[in-house]
């Protein structure tokens, strides 16, 4: 039971903040920033959901996690119960807690945010998920039914693959996952770092699902080492869900001097090779004292504490628009701006200079300013005349964004593409050719865990669906 | 983990090494190559398929100690194991019937070379290799080549071995005599040998193909760390290529970039020197 609080009370209680590593701390570490809520904390805050009847903040979570009712359960003090509810709707529950853009989905629409603030649905994911992660023994075990004799294959393991893998391996079929990189999570690991998302978590999900009988085998690309054709033949259905791991070019000119990475390099050199975070590795990664972060999104932000990590004394994006339009989760930009780094807004980058050994020595930037609404929806930025600058830089991080990788799709000519190259699927999330389905970011180009994850939670459905229908090929 | 079948020291700091890698074994064409991270903690690094054999699942690499991570691999006996090897990785060479051919080989590069030279001579070509060191022990692969080429020619800086001089001499040579002079060249190995080649092929208008080694790190096109200036296009050597149009290239810049970690290499390997025993000095990594 809730504990019975009067509307007035429940009203008065002020939204819990989040207990955070200071920033002068954490600067100088790779440790995880927030630090997860006590448990009073949480019982708290969980009181302070008014449990509407019609469920606002329910549609605004891409999968529909059942908002209200995980959290009476954890303001009932029944905390497993609540992780059940968590886990049916969300198997990354710990992830999304920490990774979602909460504030654009699930409490932009949460009642208690009209007058004040929302409730924090996400710190909330987060304790529970967190919780069940250290009291497994409490929790109804977790096991696959019995099999179906039916293999999947799983391409990648990100948290589309992941969550594939997990549905499937629940409802009896035997389910492998193959991986390009030497290890799993895909940007869960290589991209997103430790300071917000640790590795150990992903590390434990997939350890579920090794326990519950899923193969995972890394270094193996699809497409280079077996093709999509050859797995054809091996398993009796395919989940592609291979990303959106390919660098957008800034196409400026300097854009090949020392000293200038693509984020995705930057952030693999440090989050999957440990590089300037660990002793232990010996890939090599360049620091600088002024690195100039291009990009306004969730991976210009990290590269941007990472390279104040690194040990820039000046770490600042640069952004063509304005605040009010930066994409990042409003936290990572808070986060970041508590941790020194500096915003430099409006502005383009033009070109990037050298020194006459070949190494970045500064950014030549123009200002510019907002014109009227583009397709987006967003003011259009516009060049102002005259405005050129020069920001001095030893290192100019791209972050401007990713598109899908063709090293899979163009060896699997049958696939049709949209104009992007993302694969195309129908509403079952089948891709062209029978059998084979497809989700995450390399249908929906750049997004969110969040949709990559409902993406495998919904293939795992439909492909089971597919198995019945179609007996052994 | 990918079990080592074989480490032979064939030559001054060259192993040739069998690897298990059945997939691959079956998978690959010359040309290809893989990434290979010796263990936990180690750099993942590209090595080329120099030969595979489908039935026994295994794969040859010829590894040359430049730094330290290959001098961690060469030192990894046979019994033991690579952690991770992925591949095949790049695109085949496009081996066609070109008539004469010549293919140089500098350094390293002569072990990227063999399996292109190989491949060429079984498409029909007349091959002529060329291969260059700074002295007869930094000579490799000598034999190999010398079997599948209709000439072999090897130059040495010091004079130790073969003709006095760069490969460049008796490339030269065969480019201003009309009867050799080849439909296409095939050039491996340091970014200034394949530059001067790729200068005396031009004016000539010969066909000439160099096969770049840029720092790499995903090897699937992902994180843009192997990208070259191809004409006025951005390219990534490691799905793009490795092998490329070498008038096109833009040498200066590929060398440029390619010394980007010179400074922290040079540690690594001074740490790797120390852990097998090679100096006495103390050894500080930073
Ligand atoms: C730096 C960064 C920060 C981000 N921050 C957030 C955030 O805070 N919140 C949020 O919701 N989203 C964030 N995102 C977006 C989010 O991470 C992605 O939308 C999500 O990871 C997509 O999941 P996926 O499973 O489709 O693909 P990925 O996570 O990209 O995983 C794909 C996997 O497939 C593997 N693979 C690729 N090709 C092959 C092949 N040929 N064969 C075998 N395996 C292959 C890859 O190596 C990878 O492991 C961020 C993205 C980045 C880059
Ligand atoms: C497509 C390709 C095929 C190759 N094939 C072979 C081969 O068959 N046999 C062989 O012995 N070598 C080969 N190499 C070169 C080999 O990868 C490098 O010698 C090796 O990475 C050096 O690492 P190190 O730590 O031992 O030396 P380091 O001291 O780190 O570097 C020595 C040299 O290697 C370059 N290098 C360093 N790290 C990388 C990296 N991750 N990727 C590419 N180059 C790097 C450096 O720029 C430097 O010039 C190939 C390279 C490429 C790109
Ligand atoms: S999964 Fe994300 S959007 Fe859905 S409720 Fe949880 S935090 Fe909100
Ligand atoms: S809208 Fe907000 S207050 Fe209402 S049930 Fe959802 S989380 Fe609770
Ligand atoms: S090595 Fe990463 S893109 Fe080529």
């Amino acid at each position: 039971m809730r504990k019975i609080i009067t509307p007035q009370e429940r009203m008065a209680i002020k939204r819990v903040v989040m207990p955070q590593l200071a920033a002068e701390v954490r600067t100088r570490n790779f440790e995880e920033v927030n630090c997860g809520l006590s448990s009073n904390q949480a019982f708290t805050e969980a009181n302070r959901c008014l449990q509407c009847k019609n469920r606002p903040c329910v549609p605004g979570c891409p999968v529909g996690v059942s908002i209200p009712e995980f959290i009476c359960a954890l303001a009932s003090d029944d905390v497993p119960r609540s992780a059940q509810i968590l886990q049916q709707d969300n198997p990354l529950a710990s992830v999304c807690g920490r990774v979602c853009p909460q504030e654009t989905q699930c409490e932009r629409l949460c009642a208690r945010g009209k007058k004040g603030e929302s409730v924090a649905i996400g710190y909330l994911e987060r304790y529970v998920a967190d919780w069940a992660m250290c009291h497994q023994e409490k929790l109804l075990p977790d096991q696959a039914s019995g099999t179906t004799g039916k293999s999947v294959v799983v391409v990648g393991s990100g948290p589309a693959g992941l969550t594939a893998a997990g549905g499937l391996v629940r409802l009896g079929h035997t389910v492998t996952i193959f991986e390009a990189l030497h290890d799993t999570g895909g940007v869960l690991r290589y991209g997103i770092p430790e300071f917000r998302l640790p590795k150990k978590i992903i590390d434990h999900e997939v350890a579920l699902l090794v326990s519950l009988g899923v193969t995972i085998e890394c270094n193996v690309i699809i497409g280079k080492t077996l093709t999509i054709a050859e797995l054809r033949n091996q398993f009796d259905a395919i989940f592609i869900a291979n990303g959106a791991g390919l660098p957008v070019m800034l196409k400026i000119p300097g854009e090949n001097l020392k000293g200038v990475y693509a984020a995705n390099e930057f952030l693999t050199r440090v989050n999957l090779m440990e590089a300037g975070r660990s002793n232990n590795s010996s890939t090599p990664i360049i620091k600088r004292r002024e690195v100039a972060v291009i990009g306004g999104g969730n991976t210009a932000i990290d590269c941007v504490r990472t390279a104040r990590r690194l040990g820039a004394e000046h770490a600042m994006i640069v952004y063509r628009r304005s605040e009010a339009e930066i994409p990042a989760r409003t936290e990572e930009i808070r986060h970041a701006m508590e941790e020194g780094v500096e915003f430099v807004m409006l502005t383009a980058p033009i070109e990037i200079l050298a020194t006459k050994d070949g190494w970045v020595s500064a950014l030549r930037c123009r200002k510019m300013e907002l014109g009227s609404p583009d397709d987006s929806g967003r003011r259009r930025p516009q060049a102002v005349n005259g405005s050129d600058f020069e920001q001095p830089a030893g290192i100019v991080i791209n972050a401007i964004g990713t598109g899908a990788n063709p090293l899979l799709t163009a060896t699997a000519p049958d696939i049709t593409l949209n104009d992007q190259g993302n694969i195309r699927v129908n509403s079952n999330g089948e891709t062209s050719i029978s059998g084979v389905f497809a989700g995450g970011d390399i249908v929906r180009g750049g997004a969110t865990v969040i949709l990559a994850m409902g993406d495998g939670k919904r293939a795992a459905v439909t492909i089971d669906e597919y198995l019945g229908q179609h007996p052994h090929t | 983990m990918f079990k080592i079948i074989s480490n032979d020291n064939i030559s001054e700091n060259l192993h040739k090494m069998v690897v298990l890698a059945p997939r691959i074994a079956r998978s690959r064409k010359p040309g290809q190559f893989v990434i290979v991270r010796l263990t936990e903690g180690e750099e993942r690094i590209p090595l080329t398929i120099s030969d595979a054999d489908p039935e026994a699942g295994t794969i040859t690499l010829f590894v040359q100690a430049a730094g330290a991570s290959t001098r961690n691999i060469v030192s990894t006996e046979a019994g033991g194991s690579i952690r991770d090897v992925a591949g095949p990785l790049g695109n085949p060479s496009r081996i066609i019937f070109w008539g004469r051919v010549i293919c140089v080989g500098g350094g390293v590069g002569t072990a990227v070379l063999l399996p292109l030279a190989r491949a060429l001579r079984e498409a029909g070509n007349d091959v002529t290799t060329i291969i260059g060191a700074r002295s007869s022990r930094h000579i490799i692969l000598s034999d190999e080549l010398k079997r599948i080429s209709n000439a072999l020619i090897v130059t040495t800086e010091d004079g130790s071995l073969g003709t006095k001089g760069f490969v460049t001499t008796p490339l030269a040579n065969l480019l201003a005599d009309p009867e050799h002079v080849p439909q296409a060249v095939f050039a491996v190995g340091p970014v200034p040998m394949m530059k001067a080649i790729a200068e005396m092929t031009r004016i000539k208008a010969i066909e000439t193909i160099a096969s770049l080694n840029p720092i790499m790190i995903d090897g699937t096109g992902m994180c843009g760390g192997c990208r070259v200036m191809i004409g006025e296009e951005i390219r990534f050597a490691c799905v793009d290529g490795p092998e490329f149009n070498a008038h096109l290239v833009d040498f200066d810049g590929l060398s440029d970039r390619m010394s980007s970690y010179r400074a922290e290499e040079t540690l690594n390997f001074k740490a790797a020197e120390c852990k097998i025993g090679l100096t006495t000095k103390p050894c500080v990594k930073s």
